[in-house]
C-alpha cells in the first residue's frame, strides 16, 4: 500500500507583496482542480509554516482551512525550517497509511522579507540562531560560501563550473510558468555578479521569494475508485536525523560535534537522508530518471549529485561539465529550474519539489520534460538537522 | 565619552572564552569525564554521545579549555552588512570567517577572522591561533569575541 499523488498546483513564485495565505489558498485550490476533486472531500489538512508571522503562519494548517472554509476536516501544522514542506507530506501521508483518512491536502506557502533571511526580532542569547548572526555576523551565504569553498579545494571546482550550474538551471527554469525567473543567463552574466561570501556571487545563491505549493494525496484505494489508478505514487519519506557526531559545519552551528570519542559515521547528514529513502523505496542512484535538489547555492548542488549518489564524492564537477545533469543528459536535476529559477519560499519549497516530480512523472512538464522519466527524488536540508527525501514514482510502474 | 579615555573591555557573551593566566585566549567548553567528547558552545545538559556510558545528566561534564591551534577546514567573508541582530560598523567593512579544525578535539570551530587579513591571505590547511577582537563598541564599552588570527 502507498500513497499517491492526485493533485498538485502552485501559485507562482515571485516578490507579489501580498500575504502568504493568498499563496496558499491559489495552490490549494489548483491542486484540488488538478485532482478533481472538491475541498468538501479533504478530510485532512497539513499546512507547512512560514515563521515570518504571529504565530508560525498564524498556525498554517488551520488557516489555510479557514480560507478554504470551514469543513471540520482534521489538521496538523509543521515546522522543520527548510524541510517544512516535507513534514507536512509526511504527516499527510501516515495518516493516510494508517488508514485514518483517505484524501488529504498539504500546503505550504510564504511571504519572504527582502535580503538576507534573519533571525525573527527581540535579544534572545540562548537561541543559537540568533547567536550566530550576533557574534559571528554569520548569514546563510557565509555556510553556502564555506560549504563552496571546502569544494574548491578538496575537488578542484572552480568558479565555472558554480556559474555552469546557475546556466543550466536558468535555462531549464524558462519553461517553467512557475518559476520567478525566465531568463537565460550566461557565466559572464555570473562572473559580472558581486561577489557576496567569496567565493560565492550574487548569482550563485538562491533568491528569497513569495509563492505557494500544495498536493492532494490519497490512499491508492481512493485513486482507484476514482478512476485514477496510474497516478503518481510516494515510494519512499524519509525525514533522517544526522547521526553523531555531526561532523560538517551546517548553519547555524558554532561548532561541529567532536570525532574525538566516537568515529565519524559511514554516510554524512546529507547522504543518510538519501540513503534512507532509497533503503524504503527499495530502489538506487541507478534508477533515478531525474532528481531535484535543494540548490540553495550552486556549489551546493555539486555536493548534493554525490549526497544522492549520482556519482562518487569528487564526481559531481566531471558530471556536469559532461552535461549528464542537463535536460538531455543522463539524469537530468533540477528540471524545474531549482531554487535559481524560482527563490526560496521556505514551508512552500519541498512541496513545489513534489510537483515537479508529480509532472515529470505524468509526462506534462512541457518543454521541461524529462523523457521517459518514470522514477525521481527530491531532497532538501534545512536548520537544526532538519532534511528530507522523497522518491516518487510513475502511477502502474514498480520498482 | 571624553577624548582619549579608554574604553572599558568586556565579552560580547559570557563563559564563552577567557583570557590565558599565561596570555592568549582560550575557548570555553565542557568535556564528558565517561567518553571524551568535548563540546563548543559547552553543554552542561548531558552528553549528547549516544553511546556514552556515562550517567548524561550533567554530572558528567565539566569545564574544558579548547585548544587554541588549529587548521583552517574552510574560509569566507561577508562583502555586505549582515542584518542584526549583527551590530555593523558604519561604515561596513567587509570581514572574513574562519572553520578551523582543532586537532586534538576533532571538531571544527567557527569564527571571525582578526580585522585586516582577508579571503586573499587564507587557505585551506592554514595555521591558526585563537585571539580575542572588537565585535562591537559604544560610546565607553568595546564588546569583544574570540577571533581566528594567522599563527
Amino acid at each position: 500500500m502507498s500513497v499517491v499523488v492526485l493533485g498538485a498546483g502552485m501559485h507562482p513564485w515571485g516578490k507579489w507583496g501580498r500575504s502568504f495565505v493568498e499563496y496558499g489558498l491559489v495552490a490549494a485550490r489548483a491542486a484540488l482542480a488538478d485532482a478533481g476533486l472538491d475541498w468538501r472531500d479533504v478530510q485532512y489538512v497539513a499546512g507547512a509554516d512560514t515563521i515570518r508571522n504571529g504565530y508560525p503562519g498564524f498556525v498554517a494548517g488551520a488557516t489555510f482551512a479557514q480560507a478554504l472554509g470551514w469543513t471540520g476536516a482534521r489538521v496538523s501544522s509543521s515546522y522543520a525550517a527548510c524541510a517544512s514542506g516535507a513534514q507536512a507530506v509526511a504527516a499527510a501521508r501516515a495518516q493516510i497509511l494508517a488508514g485514518l483518512c483517505d484524501v488529504a491536502l498539504v500546503v505550504g506557502a510564504d511571504a519572504a522579507p527582502k535580503g538576507f533571511f534573519a533571525p525573527v526580532g527581540g535579544d534572545r542569547p540562548d537561541d543559537p540562531d540568533w547567536l550566530r548572526f550576533r557574534l559571528l555576523g554569520a548569514t546563510n551565504p557565509i555556510y553556502f560560501a564555506l560549504a563552496a569553498r571546502r569544494r574548491v579545494d578538496l575537488h578542484g571546482a572552480t568558479l565555472e563550473d558554480f556559474a555552469a550550474v546557475k546556466v543550466k538551471n536558468a535555462r531549464h527554469g524558462l519553461a517553467n510558468p512557475n518559476a520567478r525567473y525566465r531568463k537565460e543567463v550566461t557565466a559572464a552574466d555570473v562572473a559580472a555578479s558581486p561577489v557576496v561570501a567569496d567565493p560565492l556571487r550574487l548569482l550563485d545563491i538562491c533568491a528569497t521569494s513569495d509563492g505557494g505549493a500544495a498536493l492532494v494525496l490519497a490512499s491508492e484505494d481512493f485513486a482507484r475508485s476514482r478512476g485514477a489508478a496510474d497516478a503518481v505514487r510516494i515510494a519512499a519519506l524519509s525525514t533522517a536525523t544526522p547521526t553523531f557526531p555531526k561532523t560538517v559545519l551546517d548553519l547555524p552551528d558554532f561548532a561541529t560535534d567532536s570525532a574525538a570519542a566516537v568515529p565519524e559515521p559511514e554516510h554524512p547528514f546529507r547522504a543518510s537522508i538519501a540513503r534512507a529513502a532509497y533503503a524504503e523505496a527499495g530502489i538506487g542512484p541507478e534508477d533515478l530518471s531525474f532528481a531535484e535538489v535543494y540548490d540553495l547555492s550552486t556549489a551546493l548542488e555539486l555536493d548534493w549529485y554525490e549526497d544522492i549518489g549520482l556519482c562518487a564524492p569528487g564526481g559531481a564537477e566531471d558530471l556536469l561539465r559532461f552535461g549528464a545533469t542537463a535536460l538531455g543528459g543522463r539524469v537530468p536535476v533540477n528540471p524545474s529550474g531549482g531554487l535559481a529559477s524560482f527563490g526560496e519560499a521556505v514551508p512552500a519549497q519541498a512541496i513545489a519539489q513534489v510537483c515537479e516530480l508529480t509532472w515529470q512523472l505524468r509526462g506534462t512538464a512541457g518543454e521541461r520534460q524529462v523523457p521517459g522519466a518514470r522514477t525521481g527524488i527530491a531532497v532538501n536540508q534545512g536548520l537544526f538537522g532538519h532534511g528530507s527525501a522523497i522518491i516518487a514514482v510513475q502511477g502502474g510502474h514498480r520498482s | 565619552m571624553t577624548n582619549g579615555a579608554k574604553k572599558r573591555r568586556t565579552p560580547a557573551i559570557d563563559g564563552w572564552f577567557a583570557p590565558e593566566p599565561g596570555g592568549g585566549v582560550r575557548l570555553l567548553g565542557t568535556r564528558c569525564a565517561a567518553c571524551g567528547t568535548p563540546y563548543f558552545p559547552r553543554n552542561d545538559l548531558a552528553c549528547r554521545n549516544p553511546r556514552c556510558d556515562g550517567p548524561r545528566d550533567g554530572s558528567e561534564l565539566a569545564e574544558h579549555r579548547l585548544s587554541d591551534r588549529g587548521r583552517i577546514w574552510s574560509y569566507a567573508d561577508a562583502r555586505y552588512k549582515p542584518p542584526p541582530p549583527f551590530v555593523a560598523d558604519e561604515p561596513f567593512r567587509p570581514f572574513a570567517v574562519a572553520a578551523v579544525e582543532l586537532a586534538a578535539e576533532r571538531m571544527i570551530v567557527l569564527g571571525r577572522v582578526v580585522p585586516g587579513v582577508t579571503v586573499d591571505d587564507l587557505a585551506v590547511g592554514m595555521e591558526m591561533a585563537l585571539t580575542e577582537g572588537v565585535l562591537y563598541e559604544d560610546d565607553d564599552t568595546e564588546y569583544t569575541v574570540w577571533m581566528w588570527q594567522p599563527a
